[in-house]
């Protein structure tokens, strides 16, 4: 076994150092050793996206990343999507719309969602499918979620508007 | 690398390493993050120089490149096709390259606009045409000691562009069932195309280089009938395998169909390119 290795990483706006071996992954690291549990473990092969987490803007899939390669990175997780004053717009829409039932998938698309939104602030419907093509939902057929990340953009345009 | 030999393993994007290491696929003792090497991570183009694409660089970058797409629709599209955005974020045409699979979407594209791949070892440099990359499926050139550092890619002619394409059973995040990527130059004068490039992939135990495809077209004026040698060639050139994404039959039959389209498409692309 090799020797545990110290991080120092940038999570959800807050410097981070971490002990962690070198075959661990980023998700294993955020789930065990930081208690970090919001992004899920689903299918440990980058197909479902449910531990979708944004690595320097970029979403990502945790269970790809070695926990090592977080060194100087900027990494945010649903853990830090609402803020004290209250649930994130996109949270709010998901609510409203019934975008979830089992709710594994959900803070996967969650980050999918925000990662689109932070770039692209009025996607086409065809823009937010494409994002959205990495997470995979079982429960919904993805229309709620579809329709929730439009009126969240709606929102958050019509707040920069006024 | 070079102390640790076939015991070490070099780690890009991890969008294919770290899943072979968790299924036992491979397993090396040593993994190696080149990604943060400079000369792998750039993009950089010129008329006089062409490109050189860094092997780790992610393919979100390569489509987020304005010279890329417009000087490399083809490689663009291919390296746009893998994965979802998250898999993006990450995969490189590097690793797509070196982790050697037949079914790889950017190996035909790769080839079709005639990259090199560069690639660097304590005996020294050498320059690889991407057709003799992969020896076989999961294998390559690229002794234990070697790494591979960027592409080389000339600066595409006057009048001319490339294009890939894919079969999958779904709309996206597939596996390609067969994939064609080719590259046309066209005479202005009279349309005749002076040169062409085509290449298969998911139809034999590497990517395939047709080069009697392309020999169908140069000369010719892109018409129906230049066109379905191409594809017959082209169908001729391959040996696909029945698996569970297609059978044999199937994909010598798609072969044709993505030749087609690819060669109408690069030649419709080199049409309304800019006289460079």
């Amino acid at each position: 076994m090799s020797k545990k290795v110290v991080v120092e990483t940038t999570i959800n706006g807050e410097a981070t150092e971490f002990l962690c071996e070198p075959r661990q992954s980023l998700l294993e690291v955020l789930r065990d050793e930081l208690e970090l549990t919001g992004s899920k473990e689903g299918c440990l092969t980058g197909d479902c996206g449910a531990c979708t987490v944004i690595i320097n803007g970029r979403p990502t899939c945790s269970c790809l990343v070695l926990g090592v390669e977080a060194q100087g990175k900027k990494i945010d997780t649903i853990e830090g999507l609402a803020r004290p004053e209250g649930l994130h717009v996109l949270q709010r829409k998901f609510l409203e719309h019934a975008a979830l039932q089992c709710g594994i998938c959900t803070p996967g698309f969650l980050m999918s969602a925000k990662a689109l939104l932070d770039r692209n602030p009025s996607p086409t419907e065809a823009e937010i499918r494409y994002a959205l093509a990495g997470n995979l939902c079982r429960c919904t057929g993805y229309d709620k979620i579809v329709r929730a990340v439009i009126d969240a953009a709606n929102t958050l345009s019509g707040a920069r508007a006024a | 690398m070079a102390a640790h030999g076939d015991k070490a393993r070099a780690l890009c994007g991890g969008t294919d390493l770290i899943i072979q290491m968790r299924a036992g696929v491979r397993r090396p003792e040593y993994v190696v993050d080149l990604k943060n090497i400079a000369a792998l991570r750039q993009i950089s183009f010129s008329m006089q120089h062409g490109l050189r694409l860094g092997a780790a660089v992610p393919a979100i970058e390569i489509h987020e490149n304005a010279d890329m797409r417009r000087y490399y629709p083809g490689l663009t599209e291919a390296a746009h096709l893998i994965g979802s955005l998250q898999i993006q974020s990450r995969a490189s045409v590097g690793g797509n390259l070196c982790n050697g699979s037949p079914a790889a979407d950017t190996i035909p594209a790769l080839i079709a606009v005639a990259a090199k791949a560069r690639v660097i070892g304590p005996q020294g440099e050498r320059l690889v045409p991407v057709e003799e990359f992969c020896t076989a499926p999961g294998r390559t050139v690229l002794q234990p000691d070697e790494i591979l550092i960027e592409f080389q890619i000339p600066t595409p002619a006057p009048h001319s562009s490339d294009a890939y394409q894919r079969f999958i059973p779904r709309n996206e995040m597939d596996i390609a069932v067969v994939g064609v990527g080719a590259a046309i130059t066209l005479d202005p004068a009279d349309d005749r195309c002076v040169a062409a490039r085509i290449a298969l992939g998911a139809v034999g135990p590497t990517p395939i280089f047709a080069r009697e495809a392309a020999a169908a077209l140069v000369g010719k004026r892109l018409d129906e009938a230049s066109i379905d040698n191409a594809a017959r060639a082209a169908t001729a050139a391959s040996s696909p395998i029945d698996d569970m994404r297609g059978t044999a039959e199937f994909r010598r039959h798609v072969v044709g169909v993505l030749t087609r389209r690819v060669v109408k498409l690069a030649a419709e692309r080199a049409r309304v390119a800019q006289s460079r």
